[in-house]
């Protein structure tokens, strides 16, 4: 394949040649699992974000300023609820996962609709909260510990919407493209941000609500 | 060449500046000023024995191998050696384990929060002699120091005795600051809403410049105060001299207030006396009174909260720290935890009854110390 | 004195500027906005109005914006980002200097007893600013563009793993940098000192929009350097060279990787902590208040979680540069590679454990603050470990004075005391007496310009030629280096000496005037490194002019890694060729092999588009951190959903690169082995 015998006497071949299409094959190869290492090192950085606020949870957790403690505050059946709601979610994109690989775009997105619509049911659970405790008196300004709990639960609440909102983008993309290796990418960065969620709602709702209850 | 011939002169320059100056740090009149800046020396003398043959070789290499000297040897291949690299990584390892162990006994023994266990170098702590207590607050722009065991207060100046330990108690009533005096020990943050310690002693009679060494806003630069270091009687002289001047003035409630307006450069002033508990209210940040003391907060948070009617309702805590009867609070509190009290009281490092206010403030001091 | 309470009679308080309630559609802004009042400020502005007229009036005239637009605004090609890193980098220093200058003036004159030029409130933003200005917007970008320029070359890439992010994240920087350079002139910076700590950044205590402008630039300009760091990061493990493993990487690159997973691991702690910050001021919550709850230490431990690993952000990436430096100029293979690494890697993850030495005079016990005092002592082994590394680089080589090499000696020399001292200062009871001291401006001014900027200087003077294909001056630069080398001693060491003396830092007022004759030393120093910044522009200007004569060959050093086997400049795609790498020091090896560039079988090479998204996001983004700053809430909300929208509809656009054809490649490479062969002539 060298073109010239220049390199004939070294016993090295400095470079790779290769023709055009192996090659176009090799790098979208490459930018796929790139993409997915920066999409996850996105979510570790995301993580550590979670993790301050976790600990600064932990710091200002019990100082209620005498106010209100998580006891006097969390119906903790309607949280269970939507954590029902996001934990289904998380399966039924699984399932939207697995169509994926089998090129099976209209199942595929039959269930992103489902998880959006479980996804909306979290959020729509968690704004009743929210505007419950609102009204409460029991703002982000009442307490440290209300600030804390308002940031931690309203930053992941954010992400779910900012996850919402990709998800209805990704559900028009696909059908403007079909499922093309970069739409199928995003799909299980989605997929990856979606289950990350999850995984942050368990710590919240075993940290701050059951421990907030039971303790 | 050019490079050397300037470094004899910034050191030929800094040697005649040198000559006129006070370096304090390392001259200081107070044992526990002097043991810091004796570290300061030791510390970087053993240093020195990394950083002396390091300099003198970067030099050397430099000039043997420059590339115009062909006599020295040139070995382009040459990049790795055992026994080199156990010299590079062992000998600033053994420095530092020198400099470690030197570093974990000297924090210790120089620990601020510690009682002295010397007076200076040749004279030994006296048991039976208590500590000066000071309690002073940093406000904007001045420094406030109260004197409980002779009930008086002054601003920007303050006296301790020669050879008598001093105990200070420090918080702030505004931003952050640290209390430094430069002759007398290091330096400790003062915070609001805490109380830190620091005990020191001052070996030498004199006057001490006193400041604020964390940067606090506009006045910062002028938040200075003179330390007098001054033998048992001077000091009681020192004492009725506030007494008599300050006599008109009583430090409560309202001076107070008034004295917590920022004020730049503030003079030096003098109160007779102070009032009662002034200086826990300060440290739980409720000296305007408008709102609950700290130590209350933190007691109904410690019992559970002051649920939805504390949101507001506060002010019907207050006080349940100095209150004769605390359990009397639970049952209004927490009627749930009643039976649970003596428990909950003992979780809580307190003792059941009487005066509460006293034990708060260390665990305020913990909050602030950790 | 014979009454008490009769407290301000002395000195009033000045009044700080409070903006009126915010209006609905101007929010805070007011014609009382504009420091006119300030002569310095009001002199400022009108230098700065000048200088930009002329400008945008001369770009303007030679018809340069589309040229600046479409070439480089829009680019993704990360050699042209490294070096839109570096310009704004170089100007940002330029007004950190100022800054520097005027604080060095007023405290020579203050301590002599004048009044100085500056008022306390403007002394206070001044310190403020330099540090913000220095440590995020002009040793950011400058390490930033050093990793985007060089680290791809080195590795045998074509561009990073997300170019389009990257443009993204180079703007995002700007928009912090703008936010700050706007402060300038309307309205105020904030006057905390350069980490903020609450109180005193709290809404009491300072009510003005300084703080804002504090809060917006960082949090926006964060974002941008976590996404540049995910991006090298991912550059580094998915697109290296076939052959170059991880013990084959250049050096430059490890400390890059290093430095970026010590960027994801830390900016996030930043974002998350002023985020709190943020809604403390703007909410009313509690995080750091002492009142309610809140509690104002944990914003100092937070803060050092990021601050103490970011000094190695800085640090690690110059160590790189002086390690690919000592070898090439040596004209020998680098001493202790393997413990280099190692080194680097130990380095990187100690710097999370030390931060709390930033406070140890804040009341932690003994045991705590001796361990945090040993954590900081044992970096130095592995820092002091590198340095041996280089001495013996140096051992039985054959040095060439160049300019880079000039600085390496110099931040050979100029570090160790950084370090010594620096060690020093981790012993808590002699903290107890140095922290917050002119002894600790003095050290870590002697780390940070004795290895930050030398090794900038160093590595620009080093990769110049690479970038541009021609030396920079020689005499320039040689005034440019004893102006900042001899400078820096004069300017800092009577710092040091000051500090044994007891004299706080960010004093703006002296009671008595015996610090003066140091702090003249110092002023002076200050102005011998003012020298050494105009003559870095002179050489610059001057360079670029005698362009001609300078031209050098595609590796004018003998350089030993992959960037010096392209031409000078590199073209757009980097090489023509992949390469197969076996052994470290690739260039080197091919070079002692008998390498010949293949004079054919050109291959179609796939690119990324340029877009114009980056700009218009993060401008977008500028405009709503200023609608923040100032309270003007539409133009918030419209700034925001803008930048989103702006940001999903990039994603619907697919079209994102393109193959050069291989007839293209060809005819670039043959003009370029033409044009390098005249300059060989």
């Amino acid at each position: 394949m060298a073109p010239t015998d220049t390199t004939a006497e070294a016993p090295y071949e400095f470079h790779v040649f290769e023709d055009a299409h192996a090659h176009d094959h090799a790098e979208e190869h490459a930018h796929e699992t790139g993409t997915m290492l920066g999409f996850w090192l996105y979510l570790m950085s995301d993580c550590l974000l979670f993790g301050i606020l976790f600990a600064v949870h932990a710091v200002l957790g019990q100082n209620y300023a005498a106010g209100p403690a998580p006891a006097d505050l969390f119906e903790i059946d309607k949280i269970a609820m939507a954590t029902a709601f996001l934990l289904l979610s998380s399966i039924t994109y699984g399932f939207a996962a697995i169509n994926m690989q089998q090129n099976n775009a209209r199942v595929m997105s039959f269930w992103l609709v489902v998880t959006l619509g479980l996804g909306a049911g979290f959020l729509f659970i968690s704004y009743l909260e929210f505007s419950h405790l609102w009204h409460l008196g029991a703002t982000p300004m009442a307490s440290a510990f209300l600030s804390s709990f308002w940031f931690l639960v309203g930053t992941h609440g954010l992400h779910v919407m900012g996850g919402a909102i990709w998800l209805v983008i990704l559900l028009v993309q696909v059908r403007m493209h079909g499922l093309t290796p970069e739409n199928k990418r995003r799909v299980m960065c989605l997929s990856l941000f979606w289950h990350f969620l999850d995984l942050i709602w368990i710590g919240v709702f075993s940290f701050v609500y059951l421990a907030g209850v039971l303790l | 060449m050019f490079r050397r011939l300037f470094k004899t002169v910034t050191i030929l320059a800094l040697a005649g500046l040198l000559s006129g100056c006070n370096l304090v740090l390392l001259n200081p009149n107070g044992d526990v000023a002097a043991q810091k800046g004796d570290l300061i020396i030791y510390a970087t003398v053993l240093m020195l024995i990394v950083i002396i043959p390091v300099m003198a070789l970067t030099v050397f290499f430099a000039m043997k191998y420059r590339e115009d000297n062909k006599q020295a040897t040139y070995d382009p291949d040459w990049d790795h050696s055992i026994s080199l690299e156990i010299v590079i990584w062992a000998v600033p390892l053994a420095i530092i384990i020198c400099l470690a162990g030197l570093t974990w006994v000297a924090t210790h023994r120089l620990d601020p929060y510690q009682d002295l266990i010397r007076i200076s170098e040749d004279k030994p702590i006296d048991e039976s002699v208590e500590p000066l207590e000071v309690h002073v607050v940093s406000l904007d722009w001045k420094w406030l120091f109260i004197y409980p065991e002779q009930n008086i207060a002054t601003v920007n100046e303050f006296a301790a005795i020669v050879d008598r330990p001093i105990e200070f108690k420090l918080t702030s009533d505004t931003v952050m600051n640290a209390f430094y005096v430069p002759d007398l020990a290091g330096m400790i943050y003062a915070m609001a809403g805490m109380e830190t310690e620091l005990n020191a002693v001052i070996n030498v009679p004199g006057s001490y410049e006193g400041f604020s060494a964390n940067y606090s806003g506009n006045g910062f630069s002028q938040m200075n105060f003179e330390f007098l270091g001054k033998s048992e009687e001077d000091f009681d002289a020192w004492v009725e001299k506030v007494r008599d001047q300050g006599r008109a003035a009583e430090l409560d409630q309202p001076a107070y207030n008034q004295l917590q307006q920022p004020s730049i450069d503030h003079k030096v002033t003098y109160y007779g006396a102070v009032a009662d508990g002034l200086w826990r209210r300060i440290v739980n940040l409720c000296a305007g009174q408008q709102d609950l003391c700290l130590d209350d907060m933190m007691m109904v948070d410690a019992l559970g909260g002051g649920g939805i009617e504390g949101l507001f309702n506060r002010e019907m805590f207050r006080g349940i720290c100095a209150a004769e009867d605390p359990s009397a609070f639970i049952a209004i509190l927490r009627p749930d935890l009643k039976p649970l009290e003596d428990e909950l009281f003992a979780a809580m490092d307190l003792p059941p009854v009487t005066d509460l206010s006293d034990q708060l403030a260390p665990q305020n001091n913990q909050n602030g110390g950790n | 004195m014979a009454t008490a309470i009769t407290p301000t009679d002395a000195g009033a308080v000045k009044d700080f500027y409070v903006p009126s309630d915010a209006h609905w559609f101007w929010g805070k802004l007011n014609w009382d906005i504009f420091p006119f009042y300030d002569p310095i400020i009001f002199g400022t502005f009108i230098g700065t109005m000048i200088l930009g007229t002329v400008v945008v009036g001369a770009l303007t005239y030679y018809r340069l914006w589309g040229y600046l637009w479409n070439e480089w605004f829009t680019s993704v090609d990360h050699k042209k980002i490294g070096i839109m890193y570096m310009v704004l980098a170089v100007i940002m220093l330029v007004r950190g200097f100022a800054d520097a200058l005027l604080m060095r003036l007023h405290q020579a004159l203050a301590s002599a007893g004048y009044v100085g030029i500056l008022p306390a409130y403007h002394y206070d933003q001044v310190f403020t600013v330099h540090g913000v200005i220095m440590i995020f917007f002009v040793a950011m970008p400058f390490i930033t563009g050093f990793m985007n320029y060089v680290m791809p070359l080195q590795i045998g890439a074509r561009d990073v793993a997300f170019p389009f992010l990257n443009n993204l994240s180079f703007w995002l920087t700007v928009s912090g940098a703008v936010l700050i350079m706007i402060s300038l002139f309307v309205g105020e910076f904030a006057a905390t000192g350069w980490l903020a700590y609450p109180p005193l950044s709290g809404l009491t205590f300072s009510p003005g929009v300084g703080m804002d402008y504090y809060l917006w630039s960082l949090n926006i300009a964060g974002i941008g350097t976590t996404l540049s760091g995910i991006n090298l990061i991912v550059t580094l493990v998915k697109m290296r060279a076939p052959g170059m493993t991880w013990m084959k990487m250049p050096i430059f690159c490890w400390t890059t990787l290093c430095t970026n997973v010590l960027i994801v691991a830390t900016f996030p702690v930043l974002s998350a902590t002023l985020a709190l910050l943020t809604a403390d001021r703007y909410l009313g919550t509690n995080f750091f208040t002492s009142e309610l709850g809140g509690n104002p230490m944990m914003y100092v431990n937070l803060i050092w979680i990021w601050g103490h690993p970011e000094v190695y952000i800085l640090t690690l990436p110059i160590f790189g540069i002086f390690s690919e430096i000592v070898p090439t100029f040596c004209k020998k293979r680098l001493f202790g590679y393997t413990s280099m690494v190692y080194a680097t890697c130990v380095i990187m993850i100690l710097s999370y454990i030390v931060w709390l030495h930033h406070f140890f005079t804040m009341g932690a016990g003994a045991d705590v603050n001796s361990f945090f005092g040993i954590t900081t002592m044992i970096i130095s082994i592995p820092t002091g470990a590198k340095l041996f590394n280089w001495l013996f680089t140096m051992y039985k080589g054959r040095i060439r004075y160049e300019l880079p090499m000039m600085w390496v000696i110099a931040f050979m020399l100029t570090f160790v005391i950084g370090g010594m001292t620096g060690v020093l200062l981790a012993v808590p009871p002699a903290d107890y007496v140095l922290h917050n001291s002119l002894f600790l401006v003095a050290h870590f001014h002697n780390v940070i310009i004795g290895a930050v900027v030398f090794g900038v200087f160093a590595g620009i003077n080093y990769w110049w030629p690479k970038a541009f294909g021609f030396y920079l001056d020689r005499f320039w630069g040689k005034v440019s280096f004893w102006g900042w080398v001899v400078g820096f001693y004069f300017a800092f060491m009577p710092l040091y000496v000051l500090g044994l003396m007891g004299v706080t830092r960010r004093l703006s007022q002296f009671e008595d005037v015996i610090y003066a004759g140091y702090f003249f030393t110092a002023l002076m120093g200050a102005g011998l490194i003012a020298i050494g910044v105009v003559a870095f522009v002179i050489q610059m200007a001057v360079s670029i002019k005698n362009r001609e004569q300078l031209a050098c060959g595609d590796d004018p050093w003998g350089g030993r890694t992959l960037e010096w086997s392209t031409t000078s400049p590199p073209p757009y795609y980097n090489f023509a060729f992949n390469f197969r790498v076996y052994e470290l020091d690739a260039w080197d090896h091919m070079k002692r092999n008998g390498y010949e560039k293949p004079q054919g079988g050109y291959t179609p090479i796939h690119m990324p588009h340029y877009t114009s998204s980056g700009v218009i996001i993060a401008g977008l983004m500028t405009v709503m951190g200023f609608a923040l700053i100032w309270h003007i809430w539409w133009l918030a909300v419209l700034g925001f959903f803008a930048s989103l929208l702006w940001a999903i509809g990039h994603t619907f656009n697919y079209n994102r690169d393109y193959y050069i054809p291989a007839d293209e490649v060809r005819d670039i490479e043959e003009g370029r082995t033409r044009i390098t062969a005249q300059a060989a002539e």
